[in-house]
This record gives C-alpha cells, structure tokens and sequence, in this order.
C-alpha cells in the first residue's frame, strides 16, 4: 500500500467512527445514552490528565477534583437560572487558575512528591465540597440541575444532551490535537523527556509547567461542566480521591503519551464494568486484576503494544528491504 | 488539661500505629522504589484474614499467627513475586499504577468475599481504664502504644544493631556495592518485603479494635501512612516514626480543637507545606535529583 492509500484509509475509518458515535446511538434506549455520555465526558478529563501526564510528565492525582470543581460551578450557576455557557466560562477560568497554582510544587518537588502534593489537594477539594453547605449543599447535594437550551433547541431528552457531550468531545479534541502540533505541545514533550535540556535549548520550563497543569486542570473543569446536567444531581461522593485515582488509570491503560490514549482508557473505564455486569459483584475485581496484568505486559498501556507491533513490523520491513537490495549493492561494488 | 492528656495518649497510639505502617511503606521504597498505593489495603486485609479464621473456629491467638502468616505470604511474598519482580523493570510510575489497580482488587475481594458492612474485632489488650499520675487513661491506648513502640523499637535494633540489619541497609542503599563486598540483595530485598507484610498485619491487628474492620477502611489509614512517611522523611526509617507519631497526635488535636468537619484536612496542610520547604522531610536526608 502507498503513502497515500493508507492516509485515505486513515480517514475513512475516521470518519466511519464518528458516523458510528453519531447515527447508532439513535435508538439506544435511556441508559445506554447515558453511559456513551458519561464516556464522552471522562474522555474529555482524561484527554486533561493526558496533556498533564503523558505529554508533560507531570504525575497529577488532582483531576477528580477539577472535574469536581466543574461540576460543582455549572450546578450552582445553573440552579441559579444562569445558562450553561456562562458556567464553562467560569469553570474554565477557574479550573485554569487553580491549576496554575497547583503547578508551583511541581517546580519544586517532582514525581511521587507531586503525587502526595496533588493528593492532598484532592482531598482538601473534597473536604470542601463536603461541608461548606452554603455553597454545595454539603451531603445532601445538588439536585434539579437544569440542561441547557442550544440554538433554541432544548437538550433534556437524553439524545440531544448526547450530542451535546459528543460535540463538546470533539472540540475539546480538535483543539488537543491542535496544541500538541503546535509549538506548545513540543515544549511539552521537551519537558517530559529532558527537562534540562530542554532548559538549556531555550524553553521556559517554568512556565510550560504550570501552563501544562493549567490546561489540563482546565479540561478537568470542561469535563465537570458536563457532568453535572448529565446526572442532573451532584453530590461529594463521586469526587473523592478514587476519581483522580480512576482518571489516572483510564489514562495509563488506554497509553500515556499517546493521543487517542484517553478515548480507549476511558471506554474500558466506562464500558467495560457494563460489559462485565453479567459476573456481577466481582467485576471490579476482574477490571483491577486486567489493568495489573496489562501494565505488566505493557506498561505504556493498550496503544503502546499497537505501538510495538507496528515499530516491530516497520523494523522487519527494513530488514526485508535491505536483504533484497544486499546482492545489487555487492555487484555494483 | 485532662482533656488534653487523653487526647495526646489517644494520638501517640494512633500515630504509633501509622508509624508501624509508614516505616514499612519506606522499607520498600528504599529497597526496590516501589510507591505502594495499596499500603492502607496491606493493612485492612490481616483483619480480615484472622476474621475469617475465627469464623472457622479457630481460636483468637492461633487466628492472629495465621493471619501473620498468611499476609507474610500474600503481602510479602506474593506481592512480590507476582507484582514488583515483573513491574520493577518499567519504572516507578507504572508500578505505582499497579499498587493502586491492586489496591481496588483487594478492597473489592474483601467486600465480595466477607462483608461490605463493618465487622467488629476482638481487642488483644483488655479494655478499661487505668490509673497514670491520678487520671484515667485508656488502657486500650497504653497497651497499643506500648506494643508499637517495641515493634518499632525492635525494628530499630535489627535494623542497626544486627549484620543482617547492616546487610539490608547496604542492599538498600547501593546495591551495586553491596553485591560486589557479598551481601545478598535479592534476598535482602525479598527480607523487606516480608518485614513490611509482617508490619501491615501488626497493625492491622492493633487499629482493627478501635475503628472496626471495614473494606473501605484501608483509604485513610494509607493516607495516613503515606503523609507520615513523607513529613518524617521518605529516606529514613526513624523519620518515618516521628512522622507518624506526629500525624497521630496532630490529627486528634486538630479533631478536638479546630473542628471535626475540618480534620483531615490539617494533616494535608501540613504535607503540602513540608513537601514545598522541605521536600526530604523532618528528619530526611536530601536525595539528589536525577537529570
């Protein structure tokens, strides 16, 4: 296959996926909607985690807390009669601003300390919307949380606020794949690789730190934003550590580092326990038992073994190549 | 003031227990860099073992010598072979990942297995109250804390005082050299892990009494450990100790005087604070950063 054959093969099974996300869910039933929905937006956390994690080498276990913190800003600014736009808005700038600032001890301490350091600030967020009733209504939650009017179009049925997810999915991807092509995205993996290095070729370490904490905590807001009209109802318990914990696997299993890590980490996150329900109880157990295997196999995850196969398979190639060009070279020597 | 000498009694046996805990969380981060998440499980599970034991009719003190045993085999050796000894190659982060998978499986095991309600378990140091200086303090209390401390003692003592102690801390340190002047490291390092098994299990049975056994249980108290480790120092075994001591206290002082609601976030305060001005912790030596 040529060059080109392949790209227009890439596309058009590209474009036969996202035709697939958007014409079969059409007459999936209540709950089957809902799970797709919820898939959209932890994709949307964990494309976040990915920026932060994978192409910045920034260990986070804060992201639970971001999406909480979305989630929490589109609640109480919708119950309020405010539209949902304006709540991205400030779940956005908010998300941003806190992660920036959550990116100061990652200039000082790296690796497990970040862990710590990001572990402890998820369990202060948590701690926060637990009890500070004025604000969130502590245990008893949120409820009634209105979904919003689009275009004149009201999204309160469950397809339509589908589609909602699923468009905000794919900005938020366009705009992924648009920042790691860019410079930005670069500097990212510069840092990642050789922080050192990368200082001395000129990057602004410092401040592409705190820009990858920053932009991913902002995804984590994105994210938040949608969770809370999808459940309509939020209350702390979703948002504790294990999110964090959860969004950190999901990026880990689907691959790290790669783009469409989070999209496949996410779908076995989300689908998987749905899938497994049949074995009821002990499906958890079978999903942790599958990710330690997996990470033993592979520990950069699902894409990584792909990514394996295919240098594997690109290394043969040469090889064959090389075998077959061998005896031309000998006689023209 | 009486008040307060409970509290400081309630939290020095506390901490003394989170101390146990963290010591082994350091053992094995110095011996084969493992960053174990599922530290607070480790310690749930012990409990749950000598429970089933029980269960079985088996009286209390041989359910408390299998229940060691059993965890030295599935938390020391087990863990070991099956989870670090594959992952250990990939890196700290990937293996940190596995810990947590790791640490869902066990509380999920546990629920399924026993019970997703709190169990009640039998204390090994009776209840009642006793006596110090004119007031009355928790028997419970004292004989927790004075177990703990002679298990962190003894530790100490085989850690410092004996050739088997110096070898683990030379296998630990540079394992490089140490091979070269014959310490055996890889049983060294297998040594850790079961002293870390062995520690769990202590203080699984130790804290069980006071806060129930439950699956969920494991979250906090491995929280705990870890802060413990790191505002002590995450390269020093005597680091670990005051950290834990000084968690404990903290914690039932903050309980008390700054409000219920609020209490688990004051060790936290206290983490991010060290970790941003002194990363190596309290009693921590700096570890040299890798470029």
């Amino acid at each position: 296959m040529s060059a080109a054959t392949k790209k227009y093969l890439r596309i058009a099974f590209g474009l036969a996926v996202i035709a697939a996300l958007i014409f079969v869910p059409m007459n999936f039933n209540r709950y089957g909607l809902f799970i797709l929905s919820q898939w959209a937006v932890m994709t949307i956390a964990a494309m976040g985690l990915n920026l932060t994690l994978g192409y910045a080498g920034q260990v986070s276990l804060a992201q639970g807390a971001f999406v909480g913190i979305g989630a929490y800003t589109a609640a109480i600014m919708t119950t309020q009669g405010l539209p949902l736009i304006g709540a991205l808005g400030v779940s956005i700038v908010l998300c941003f601003a806190i992660g920036w600032l959550l990116g100061y001890p990652a200039l000082r301490v790296q690796h497990h300390y970040l862990a710590f350091v990001t572990l402890a600030f998820s369990t202060l967020a948590f701690l926060v919307f637990r009890n500070e009733d004025w604000l969130t209504k502590g245990i008893y939650g949120i409820s009634n949380i209105p979904r919003p009017h689009l275009f004149g179009f009201a999204t309160n049925k469950p397809l339509p606020f589908y589609y909602v997810c699923l468009g905000s999915l794919g900005i938020v991807s366009l705009a992924v794949w648009w920042l790691i092509r860019s410079p930005w995205g670069r500097a990212f993996v510069a840092l990642r690789e050789n922080p050192i290095r990368a200082l001395s070729l000129g990057i602004d370490t410092r401040r592409y730190t705190l820009m990858a904490f920053a932009i991913g905590s902002a995804l984590g807001g994105v994210a938040g934003t949608l969770y809370a009209p999808l459940t309509q109802y939020i209350d702390p318990v979703p948002f504790n550590l294990s999110l964090s914990l959860d969004l950190l696997m999901m990026v880990i299993v689907g691959g790290s580092g790669f783009y469409f890590g989070p999209f496949l980490g996410a779908m076995i996150a989300v689908l998987l326990p749905e899938w497994l329900r049949f074995t009821q109880g002990y499906y958890l157990m079978l999903y942790a038992l599958a990710v330690i295997l997996l990470l033993i196999y592979s520990p950069t995850g699902i894409l990584g073994i792909l990514d394996r196969y295919l240098t594997e398979r690109r290394t043969k190639a040469a090889s064959a190549l090389r075998e077959v060009a061998k005896p031309k070279l000998e006689t023209a020597a | 003031m009486s008040n307060l000498l409970d509290l400081l009694v309630a939290g020095l046996a506390t901490g003394a227990i989170y101390a146990i805990v963290a010591v082994g969380f350091t053992l094995l981060w110095q011996t084969s860099q493992t960053i174990n998440f599922a530290q607070g499980e480790f310690v749930m599970l012990p409990a749950f073992l000598m429970l089933a034991a029980m269960h079985a009719g088996v009286p209390f003190w041989l359910a408390i010598i299998f229940g060691i045993l059993l965890s030295m085999l599935l938390l020391g050796l087990g863990f070991k072979m099956l989870l670090v000894d594959p992952m250990l190659r990939h890196g700290v982060l990937p293996l940190a990942i596995a810990t947590m998978a790791l640490a869902i499986g066990i509380k999920e095991a546990v629920k399924q297995f026993f019970s997703a309600e709190a169990s009640p378990f039998p204390s090994i140091v009776p209840a009642g109250d006793i006596s110090v200086f004119g007031r009355l303090v928790s028997l419970q209390s004292l004989g927790v804390l004075a177990l703990a401390i002679s298990a962190v003692v003894a530790l100490t003592l085989l850690l410092n005082r004996t050739s088997l102690g110096h070898q683990m801390q030379a296998a630990a340190q540079n394992p490089t050299v140490a091979r070269i002047i014959g310490v055996p490291v890889e049983r060294m390092i297998l040594l850790t892990f079961l002293i870390n098994a062995f520690l769990v299990a202590l203080a699984s049975l130790l804290i069980t009494p006071i806060y129930l056994a439950k699956f969920s249980s494991g979250e906090v108290l491995g929280q705990a450990a870890f802060i413990a480790a790191i505002v002590g120092g995450f390269n020093q075994v005597r680091g670990a100790i005051a950290g834990g001591l000084l968690i404990g206290v903290v914690d039932n002082l903050a309980a008390a005087y700054v409000s219920t609601q609020y209490r688990a976030a004051v060790p936290m305060l206290l983490l991010i604070v060290i970790i941003l001005f002194r990363p190596q912790g309290l009693l921590g030596r700096p570890e040299e950063r890798t470029v």
